[in-house]
């Protein structure tokens, strides 16, 4: 491991620390915050206790077919705006401005229209993530070189072969760029809407035990959504780091 | 013209390369580095890279010297250190007397290869920058950068923004405003090795007339073999990696001298020498280059 | 022009779904464009209308302004200091991508209800994707300007306000348009939860009282007003990347 490594782990602990030492000592009361060693005794205990279990799993397969979705859907979409310039340049300006919408706003009408059920929260996550993936699609076939294509021709490629070995691959960083921000942008939707509107998951469960003054539960919830999208952020920081280290960059 | 041939068409043995120091001592020295040498650490357990020198290197009021030297060899580390943009391993500068460590000293000025005009302001206010952060009046700024832009031929541009101009124009920006600092020392990085051929030699002769002009000390770092040879008063050579001037050259120009001097005789011999002595050590760069990738 | 007819062609695809959504749904959970263009228009008519839609947008504006000025001072900070940038960057990284919802009963927590837990709540949506902005941007900036302002003898403060600043401002402004958005987000969520008032309020109401031309109305003058603004500053935004350019 390198130094900064080193110091980015040392600055983390620091301030976990700090917050455990503000709370035990009562600079931060215990009804605005509990110290994070009982968030995290808490809630080991609430995973050993599978009171939680149904909710996680509620949460995490909202999330992954919303990313799915999202992922998948959004490649095709900005394929297809890449190769029809026309309807690109007419779609432009909604896709620039897309994320100024405020979404959450639209959740309460898509649960009159849905139901209180998965689909209005897998919805969310997935409009929320989809813009992100188009874009992306879009900038990283912008940015296939001519002459990569150029030698596919001259090499004899046929459009999917030049497709898979030529576009994709030179397309990479963007779309890795995309995948990154559909799953963050899945989680954030998926757990908000839990959060404004729903009965069970874990944006809901955390609403439960705030509203019922569990700071304990609600803490050891909050706790696990932070570590749980860390690690995810992580392992695609470092996964992308290794695609690019190879290319030099 | 024909009394700077001499020199150059006497056989070789007579000294045409001599060596790296002692040539500018007869005049009055006005910068000089001593057992310069650039180390750069280590990264992730590897032994440091060893860019430069041992560099000894005087440079005399006035005259106008080149460095050539193959891709990598730290021709460019060698300027960032007598500029005092970055600090040598070992070894000590003098500028004007005074010592040069970790700060660019008053009186010297660079222009650089890459585009350093500053995109969010005109033609005017690029050369009027550095002057106007120094605090100089209002009305000597107006002069000199009235001065500079009918110099460097940029009157009907004034008004405009880098990205309206070319890149030779550009470069103009960048020389014009170091020209209005009056430096007593410019160091130029490759300053054309972004413009064409044609637009390389105007540039050559306009450096030149500004040489004249202004009388201060010109180093050129170059990889340009005849843009060495049609401009300099004096030439060193280095080396492939860790770089060391291997040879000085002496083209015995006439001060008043622009592009035409291409056609003489003498220009053809010097290029050539260039090249035979750069030869091997551009292979060697080469090699070099080819086992790191 | 013709570019400007295709998109009004899209936009009006857009909203003949919305009336085939309409269709397909029924009045009591999708009112028709038409409907809902019509209490829009009442409803800009009336007094309360406009007292929660200052309450809105002053709420954006405070935490905007937080967003802004903390952003920017954390981004140039570290984009100057390249190992604290090293070292804070995936940290940023990751506090982006948090679903930031789930800090919001702690932000309720310290503020209490009301308009402050609304500004907070608004400025963390936003300061990270500003400060991860202008980090970025301070970064990319040429090593040749430093190296410029070094031979020009700046000073430090000089440095920043006539090299750093300018040369970073149209990626600043990429920023501002993200900030900007998440911000917005950040305060309506906060009324949706924790308010009386405000146009995230109006449409939690709305829902509550089965008002779904009320909600919808809301809702699409929040997006029309989020979107001019936004389309502003990618005006803006496009024009200078174009003279840096």
């Amino acid at each position: 491991m390198n130094r900064v490594v080193w110091i980015r782990t040392a600055v983390v602990v620091g301030f976990i620390l700090l917050l455990e030492l503000l709370c035990r000592y009562g600079v931060i009361g215990r009804m605005t915050m509990i110290p994070p060693s009982e968030m995290a005794t808490h809630l080991w205990r609430l995973l050993q206790s599978g009171r939680a279990n149904a909710d996680i799993a509620e949460t995490l397969s909202n999330v992954a077919v919303a990313f799915a979705s999202a992922v998948v859907g959004g490649f095709v979409i900005g394929s297809i705006l890449h190769s029809v310039p026309r309807l690109r340049r007419a779609v432009d300006p909604f896709l620039a401005t897309y994320y100024a919408i405020p979404f959450f706003a639209f959740y309460p009408l898509l649960v009159v229209i849905f139901g209180l059920n998965a689909a209005p929260i897998i919805l969310i996550g997935f409009l929320f993530g989809v813009v992100a993936m188009i874009i992306n699609t879009m900038n990283g076939l912008d940015r296939i070189p001519r002459v990569l294509i150029k030698t596919a021709r001259v090499n004899g490629l046929g459009p999917v072969r030049t497709a898979w070995l030529i576009k994709l691959p030179s397309a990479a960083p963007q779309l890795f760029t995309g995948i990154k921000l559909a799953i963050a942008y899945s989680f954030i939707g998926v757990i908000a809407a839990e959060f404004i509107m729903s009965t069970s998951g874990l944006g809901y469960s955390i609403a439960f035990a705030f509203n019922n003054f569990d700071n304990r539960t609600m803490y050891a919830l909050m706790l696990f959504i932070i570590t749980l999208v860390t690690i995810v952020n992580a392992f695609f920081h470092v996964w992308e780091r290794r695609i690019m280290a190879r290319r030099g960059r | 013209m024909a009394a700077s041939v001499v020199e150059m068409s006497a056989p070789r043995n007579r000294g045409v390369i001599r060596e790296s120091q002692g040539s500018a001592a007869s005049a009055e020295i006005h910068a000089e580095m001593t057992g310069i040498k650039r180390i750069y650490p280590a990264t992730g357990g590897g032994p440091g890279v060893h860019a430069l020198g041992p560099v000894d290197l005087k440079l005399a009021r006035g005259e106008f010297y080149s460095v050539v030297g193959p891709s990598g060899c730290g021709k460019s580390t060698l300027l960032d250190v007598l500029a005092g943009l970055s600090a040598p391993t070992e070894g000590h500068i003098l500028f004007e007397g005074r010592e040069v460590a970790g700060k660019v000293p008053p009186g010297v000025g660079v222009v650089f290869q890459e585009d350093a005009a500053f995109p969010w302001l005109t033609v005017e206010d690029n050369i009027a920058f550095g002057l106007r952060r120094a605090g100089t009046d209002a009305a000597e700024v107006e002069r000199r950068v009235a001065y500079a832009i009918g110099f460097m031929g940029l009157k009907d541009f004034r008004k405009a923004y880098p990205s309206q101009l070319s890149g030779g124009m550009r470069q103009r920006v960048c020389i014009a405003r170091t020209l209005v600092m009056q430096p007593r020392l410019i160091l130029l990085d490759e300053p054309f090795g972004a413009l064409d051929a044609q637009t390389r030699l105007l540039m050559g002769d306009e450096l030149l007339k500004l040489w004249r002009e202004t009388g201060a000390t010109v180093m050129l770092i170059t990889h340009a073999l005849d843009e060495a040879a049609m401009l300099s008063d004096r030439i060193g050579v280095m080396s492939a990696r860790p770089g060391r001037l291997i040879a000085d050259i002496r083209t015995d120009w006439p001060r008043d001298r622009d592009s035409r001097i291409a056609a003489e005789e003498s220009f053809g011999q010097i290029t050539s020498q260039l090249w035979r002595l750069l030869r091997d050590e551009s292979v060697k760069a080469a090699g070099m280059a080819g086992a790191k990738g | 022009m013709r570019q400007f007819i295709d998109s009004l062609i899209f936009a009006a695809v857009l909203v003949g779904l919305w009336q085939g959504l309409h269709w397909f749904a029924g009045d009591i959970a999708i009112a028709s464009p038409g409907v809902t263009a019509e209490r829009a228009w009442q409803m800009v008519g009336t007094a309360s209308f406009w007292a929660h839609f200052r309450e809105t947008f002053s709420a954006l504006g405070y935490a905007l302004a937080i967003a802004v000025l903390g952003g920017m001072t954390i981004g140039l900070l570290l984009g100057l200091h390249r190992l604290s940038g090293e070292v804070a960057e995936p940290i940023l990284v990751s506090l982006y991508s948090l679903p930031k919802i789930t800090l919001y009963p702690l932000i309720l927590l310290i503020f209490g209800l009301g308009m402050s837990a609304k500004v907070a709540f608004g400025a963390i949506h936003g300061i990270i994707p500003i400060a991860i902005f202008t980090m970025g941007a301070v970064k990319t900036i040429a090593p040749v300007y430093f190296k410029t302002a070094r031979v020009l003898q700046l000073t430090r403060r000089q440095l920043v306000t006539t090299v750093v600043i300018p040369a970073a401002i149209p990626e600043l402004v990429s920023g501002l348009r993200v900030g900007f958005s998440l911000t917005l987000l950040g305060v309506l969520i906060g009324e949706m939860f924790a308010s009386q008032r405000g146009l995230g309020y109006l449409v939690m109401n709305a829902i509550g009282t089965l008002d779904v031309p009320t909600m919808m109305a809301v809702v699409l003058m929040l997006a029309l007003v989020a979107v001019a603004i936004s389309a502003t500053l990618l005006y803006l935004d496009r024009r200078l990347h174009h003279r840096a350019a």
